[in-house]
């Protein structure tokens, strides 16, 4: 602990949510949103915290393609087992009224961090994580300012038995917008990844966020996504989940001012032996809020999903809109996905609904390409990549989706591989 | 010089026998309608030939140029030269049509045909428009603009037999004559062999038909030339059906369609 940088608060904070985890227990298969985990089988005693674990200000290897392909930027942000490690913001961007770096640095009270997760942490993870978290980042948007170019944060681990603890927190101000594209990727090694995002659209804001998580598949994510949407402002959130071990995100919006509106969109696919599991919350609490949910899944190999989502409609959140749909395309016998929607509504004047569903290749759109004359094992390709296209296309950074698309591709290319027991 | 040859097809759907004993030869150049009555078998007879899923052959036999085409699967059909335009074209979310007629080219060693070029020139020759060309397939198009997506398709594909289901429902009479007469140029020039089920018939006004069969309960009860779509035209299919009963077994399988869409 004593070996964490950061101002006297950041410290503070961490010793007190880690003597709060410490009384903590972990959670349970029995607890509702753990069900169907993988969490029984976490060892946190083989990882250690990143504590220094970061050198230098280079940008790692692994990232550089990454790099490339996102050439027109607004602000980088690398960050290196959970330390910042680089920054660099577009200077006009800058003199407009964008912030980009170290939270440490930007907010010296500290009031941004927690903001949107709001007061003190609670649960295991969450302690977990406010104990170790080493450099949070903060993207801060001066209201009224439109940001052309996507703010770029990277995440990179690649120490063996690290556990790392990154937290990015986005503030868009009152009418402002801005597009950030979060990317995290390592190495093949066994790590443990807690990461924290909090996104705050300020009133009439045009907030968007795409997560991109290609980690290494013997890397485990225990990550959690905060996003609360102001009067009138729009929220979108997109994952776009490929990597991990075990990977579980959970994704809560709030919709709490009057007229906001959030779109959450999801695509992962697991190979192999690898479990996405994504919790998902859509609270609407103010009135005329409107909220749309679209995730699409794919299992293959023996890899496992799990969805399960809840729409909350709030007392006061009259004449809502809120859709939900989860769709997993199960593409072999030994895989396996869930979904399961819930509703809780306590005001009757909404319009919701929710579908969800797995199963296989749809049968008359794969006779469709065939009775064209495509194999079926080219037809299924093609339905699985139309399936994810659909999402893939209204990302909101066109320049990330290629090589999304390529990692798809590839990880269909092995659909046949023989799965290690 | 294609020959598909259908002889004594019997079909089931979900344990009904809707084919009962279907003969019918299709050579090059010639032109077949099906007409019949709704679940006199018309679309289980298309189905059947191309190997739609769900369909199950009780007996009889259909080759083509000699071959068991019962024996493959649906691509190898489509391989082998048979191509099935459907009454209800499936919508393929994120799929494009270019995407798909690229594969099943490259499947056949004709990746290198220029896809796009042949897609643009016969989406000008029936009037499809060409921002179509890249979309999802099928997904927000109206019932003609499928009808002109199946018959690009063809176009592009070139078939030796195709079977047309209902291809001229939903198309305007402009469209109707666009399509027919593309179908009618590929007979002429390139010996094209067609089996065109329909209700109306309009569509063989350009699409001139050298046999018109009647089906009806899964047989077919009649077999003449063009005139006897004119008799139809008439006086029904009364004079034909053995004892007409309203099925609608026949429409089901779009019924299921939608159903599970």
């Amino acid at each position: 602990m004593d070996e964490l940088r950061g101002p006297t608060w950041l410290q503070r904070r961490r010793t007190r949510a880690f003597e709060r985890f410490s009384t903590t227990p972990l959670p349970t298969v029995e607890e509702e949103v753990w069900r169907y985990s993988r969490i029984p089988e976490l060892d946190l005693g083989a990882y250690r915290p990143d504590v220094g674990a970061a050198f230098g200000d280079a940008v790692p290897e692994g990232l550089k393609p990454v790099l490339d392909t996102l050439e027109e930027r607004a602000a980088l942000v690398v960050v290196h087992n959970g330390s910042v490690v680089h920054v660099d913001v577009d200077p006009s961007a800058a003199s407009a009224g964008l912030e980009v770096g170290r939270l440490a640095e930007l907010d010296p009270e500290g009031a941004a961090l927690g903001s949107v997760s709001g007061g003190e942490a609670n649960g295991a993870f969450s302690l977990l994580h406010e104990a170790f978290v080493a450099d949070p980042v903060l993207v801060r948007v001066r209201p009224g300012l439109v940001v052309d170019a996507p703010v770029v944060v990277l995440h990179w681990t690649d120490g063996s038995g690290l556990a790392t603890f990154p937290h990015l927190v986005v503030q868009a101000g009152d009418d402002s917008e801005v597009v950030v594209y979060d990317h995290s990727g390592s190495t093949d090694v066994d790590a443990l990844v807690l990461p924290v995002v909090e996104l705050a659209a300020g009133p009439a804001s045009r907030l968007r966020y795409v997560n991109a998580q290609l980690l290494g598949q013997r890397v485990w994510q225990l990550g959690r996504q905060l996003s609360r949407g102001e009067r009138d402002a729009r929220l979108s959130t997109s994952m776009v989940a490929l990597g991990g071990g075990y990977a579980r995100l959970e994704v809560e919006s709030t919709l709490a001012g009057r007229g906001a509106s959030g779109e959450m969109l999801a695509v992962y696919f697991g190979e192999g032996n690898q479990m996405h599991d994504f919790r998902t919350l859509q609270d609407h609490v103010g009135p005329k809020t409107m909220s749309d949910l679209l995730f699409k899944g794919a299992v293959q190999g023996r890899s496992r999903s799990v969805y399960t989502g809840l729409i909350h409609i709030g007392k006061q959140a009259a004449g809502v809109d809120a859709f939900q749909t989860n769709r997993n395309i199960k593409l072999s016998d030994g895989a396996w996905a869930e979904s399961v929607p819930n509703l809780e509504i306590e005001n009757n004047d909404v319009r919701c609904s929710h579908a969800s569903a797995v199963g296989p290749v749809d049968e008359d759109q794969r006779y469709y390409l065939e009775s064209r004359g495509v194999p079926p094992a080219r037809a299924e390709r093609l339905i699985v990549l139309g399936f994810f296209e659909d999402v893939l296309e209204r990302l909101p950074v066109p320049a990330a989706v290629p090589p999304l698309r390529s990692e798809i591709t590839a990880k269909l290319d092995r659909r046949d591989d023989p799965v290690a027991p | 010089m294609a020959e598909l040859v259908v002889s004594g097809l019997r079909a089931a759907v979900g344990g009904n026998e809707i084919l009962r004993g279907v003969d019918l030869t299709v050579r090059s150049g010639e032109v077949h309608a099906v007409m019949g009555p709704n679940g006199s078998g018309k679309s289980t007879l298309a189905h059947v030939i191309m190997g739609r899923p769900g369909y199950e052959v009780l007996g009889g036999t259909v080759t083509l140029d000699g071959n068991d085409i019962l024996a493959l699967e649906p691509w190898q059909r489509a391989a082998a030269g048979l191509f099935s335009a459907m009454q209800y074209p499936t919508e393929v979310p994120g799929v494009a049509l270019d995407d798909v007629l690229e594969e099943a080219l490259a499947a056949v060693g004709r990746g290198g045909d220029d896809v796009q070029a042949r897609m643009r020139v016969e989406a000008e020759r029936i009037g499809f428009d060409e921002r179509f060309l890249h979309r999802p397939l099928n997904v927000d198009l109206s019932g003609g603009e499928k009808k002109r997506n199946e018959t690009l398709q063809l176009g592009v594909l070139r078939p030796s037999i195709a079977i047309l289901d209902e291809i001229d429902s939903g198309l305007d009479i402009d469209a109707l004559r666009k399509v027919a007469r593309r179908v009618e140029a590929e007979t002429e020039e390139r010996g094209l062999g067609v089996l065109a089920i329909t209700h109306y018939r309009r569509l063989l006004t350009e699409l001139r038909a050298d046999v018109v069969h009647v089906l009806s309960r899964g047989r077919i009860v009649a077999t003449g030339g063009p005139e006897l779509a004119e008799e139809l035209e008439a006086t029904g299919y009364a004079g034909f059906a053995e004892d007409e009963a309203e099925g609608q077994l026949d429409v089901m399988p779009g019924l299921r369609e939608s159903f599970e869409g």
